[in-house]
């Protein structure tokens, strides 16, 4: 008898209906939400704050550089010593002065400079400064070492170099961002997946340990159908409590946007600056049509059959173990020393993903742990946007699925066995006892 | 076919720990079969492997002269000693789900539930969630999935813990309307005198092996020491009783009556005859009491227990 979408109805009911369940589904999106307009409020506060600076230029060749802009005031303070002009600038509250000595040559300037200012000044502020100052002092050298500035700056040659690979495709920056947005957005969201559902698969195993009902249960099915129908009701469960983050969350975010008229661009992130680096000189237009492009380049049909395999083993292979620890223990408590082994694999993913996969795709380590079954499903989504040669992924999906085969196996002996023990904390002997049973 | 269970030389092993040894148990069609046994006999194990819970390492289980499959789950009702309900789910839903895996269909279950739990009372709890059920209230709709689907083969692990008087006995009269009724049932407990009401046939299990089983009947009279509890009227009881002892063997006796007579076991040999010391006994005075002592299972359970 075949009980299994008996088995994952009722799992997937008794998830969605319970009252934490619902109240994290609606309520994670609007907090998620309020942080973020919280902070982007918070910081549009924060740049909106004009800031009076004070220039005292006792050299007298550089203070036209500053011009005030919409949240900088620069005040130019003339015929004061720097004593005085410290006092007049602390009596006025001013966001601090700036002070450049008299000079001989450019070059000796640079150790004249100085910033004072109640509380430390802001690194934005000072490398503003900075840049002003260079590029001034700079002209002010060549000049002075008579090069005509005018020739260098008209023959300065600006370039973007095009990036094709042997095939003909065309490859930029732009294209960079869009693999990195999808390889990351896919293998974070296979580990979140994993680490918050794998969870509630082993919490849902040890309840029905602790409420005495498992051997009623399989007096009636076969633990492995249980346990696949808790993996899979749970899973479907997830599933819906993700739609709902997505819309729930797409839907606020657009209304808060409207409502409070915030920027949330002001939010950035290094991925969003090489965005904007890679499109700074282009219009509007060009941007949205050069954005498309980008994703058509992407390997779109490979990339979604490979994000459906890799997520879907990659997550039944860890979720199995999550049922197998939790019908090993008799409470959470006791969870503790075989959720390590668990976790590390996964987070090593993460961490080569973010770190080795972004830098070199194709190299030695990436590659290696995109054949490794318990860290190939993170790496290797992460890898695919970059193009990986369908033999590699196939041969991981390969190795992933009989690592799964080989892993629901051990895990449904775990839990046949554990599912009737009762106050024993096993060790890891133990488990390894159990598999002859 | 007369038996609807059979069990043949089962061995269990766990590890290095031997559970179950060479067991055998027959269980006659329409009985009242009681697996008796102190804790760590094995006595959950083997039921466990008729329930499919358990592969036993060697030996087999027929039902109803086939060897136990898969099929056979909906035939057989268990109420294991560890049992329990899902806290938060309602008691009609539960209850209708633990029956579909049992194969009944949904209208069935629902029609067949309606009429138990209308028969027990409890038809008012169908939207309540266990939670807010008293431990006894639960065991009583543990009780009805259990049997709802009308097995042949009724198992019960110690099902009388947890029941007031009261309910205890709802339930024993449940247990028998079903025998009646057709079903076959296994129980296991320490609860002697609920065996002794119960039971027409016992097995007897001791660090997992089976040291006594059979007619209950047959056991009792295998067991029976031909030793009679009598009570006499007589002016000299000190004299009676030290004649007595040079023909049979005699001890005090404790039994209650209205009077204040001569108590005493007297234990005749093997083929003595109960009339012989009955007229012996009317020679010394009047006779107020004359009965065989019949061993209870009680005494059974732990003189086989000791001698092992």
């Amino acid at each position: 008898m075949n009980h299994l979408p008996l088995i994952i109805k009722r799992e997937y009911l008794t998830k969605v209906r319970n009252k934490s369940f619902i109240i994290m589904t609606v309520l994670s999106p609007i907090i998620m939400i309020a942080l973020v307009t919280l902070v982007a409020y918070l910081s549009q506060i924060n740049n909106d704050k004009v800031r009076h600076i004070s220039v005292l230029d006792t050299s007298g060749l550089v203070y036209d550089v500053f011009e005030d802009s919409e949240f900088t005031k620069y005040n130019i303070i003339n015929n004061m010593s720097l004593d005085a002009a410290k006092v007049v600038v602390k009596e006025q509250e001013d966001y601090g002065l700036l002070h450049i000595s008299a000079f001989d040559t450019p070059e000796n300037i640079t150790k004249g400079i100085a910033f004072y200012s109640e509380e430390s000044a802001s690194i934005s502020v000072i490398s503003d400064l900075e840049m002003k100052i260079e590029r001034r002092l700079t002209d002010l050298n060549l000049i002075a070492k008579e090069v005509d500035i005018s020739l260098i700056k008209s023959s300065t040659i600006d370039i973007t170099i095009k990036q094709e690979n042997f095939d003909g495709e065309r490859t930029s920056k732009l294209d960079s961002f869009f693999k990195l947005i999808f390889g990351g957005a896919s293998g974070y969201l296979l580990f979140m997946f994993i680490i918050i559902y794998g969870n509630m698969i082993m919490r849902s195993v040890i309840e029905e340990k602790t409420s005495r009902i498992i051997e009623v249960i399989i007096s009636s099915v076969k633990p492995i159908q249980l346990m696949l129908g808790k993996i899979i009701g749970t899973s479907l469960a997830g599933v819906t409590q993700f739609a709902i983050w997505i819309i729930l969350g797409g839907v606020l975010f657009t209304l808060v946007t409207l409502i409070f008229d915030i920027d949330l661009s002001q939010l950035q992130t290094p991925q969003q600056q090489l965005l904007q680096q890679s499109l700074s000189d282009s219009d509007i237009n060009t941007q949205v049509e050069l954005g498309l492009a980008a994703i058509q380049r992407l390997p779109l049909v490979n990339l979604i059959i490979a994000f459906f395999l890799f997520f879907i083993s990659g997550y039944l292979l860890y979720s199995s173990l999550y049922a197998a620890i939790g019908a090993a223990v008799d409470s959470e408590t006791d969870t503790q020393q075989f959720m390590f082994p668990i976790l590390m694999p996964l987070i090593l993913s993460v961490y080569v993903g973010f770190f080795t996969v972004i830098e070199d795709p194709h190299g030695t380590i990436s590659t290696l742990f995109s054949f490794i079954p318990f860290t190939s499903p993170v790496v290797m989504l992460m890898r695919i946007p970059f193009g990986v040669p369908i033999w590699q992924q196939v041969v991981s999906l390969i190795i992933l699925i009989t690592t799964f085969i080989v892993t629901v196996w051990f895990a449904a002996k775990i839990y046949r066995v554990g599912i009737l023990m009762y106050g024993k904390k096993p060790s890891y002997r133990e488990l390894l006892k159990w598999m002859k049973y | 076919m007369n038996n609807l269970l059979e069990v043949h030389s089962v061995s269990k092993s766990f590890g290095e720990h031997t559970v179950l040894n060479n067991v055998s148990i027959a269980v006659p069609k329409g009985s009242v079969f009681g697996l008796l046994g102190p804790n760590g006999a094995g006595k959950t194990t083997l039921l466990r492997v008729i329930n499919q819970i358990t592969m036993p390492d060697t030996g087999h289980v027929l039902l109803d002269g086939e060897p136990l499959k898969n099929a056979h789950i909906k035939d057989i009702g268990y109420l294991p000693e560890e049992r329990g309900l899902y806290k938060t789910m309602k008691v009609g839903e539960q209850a209708m789900y633990l029956a579909q895996l049992k194969g009944m269909p949904k209208a069935e279950a629902k029609k067949k539930l309606h009429e138990w739990f209308e028969r027990l009372e409890i038809g008012d709890w169908w939207n309540k969630k266990i939670q807010e059920l008293s431990k006894g209230m639960a065991q009583k709709i543990q009780f009805v999935v259990t049997v709802l689907h009308e097995p042949k083969l009724l198992i019960f692990d110690e099902p009388f813990s947890g029941f007031d008087p009261i309910n205890a006995n709802i339930i024993k009269d449940e247990i028998l309307r079903l025998k009646n009724e057709g079903a076959t049932v296994i129980f296991s407990t320490h609860r002697m005198e609920s065996v002794e009401e119960l039971c027409d046939h016992i097995a007897l299990l001791h660090q997992s092996n089976k040291i006594l089983d059979g007619n209950l009947i047959d056991i009792k009279k295998q067991y029976k020491t031909n030793t009679f509890e009598v009570g006499l009227n007589t002016d000299n009881p000190e004299q009676v009783r030290k004649s007595l002892s040079e023909r049979f063997i005699v001890s005090p006796a404790e039994f209650r009556t209205l009077g204040n007579e001569l108590k005493l076991n007297i234990k005749l040999s093997q083929n003595g005859s109960s009339n012989e010391l009955l007229s012996y006994l009317t020679g010394k005075g009047d006779v107020s009491h004359f009965v065989e002592v019949i061993p209870s299972v009680n005494d059974i359970f732990i003189k086989t227990v000791k001698s092992n």
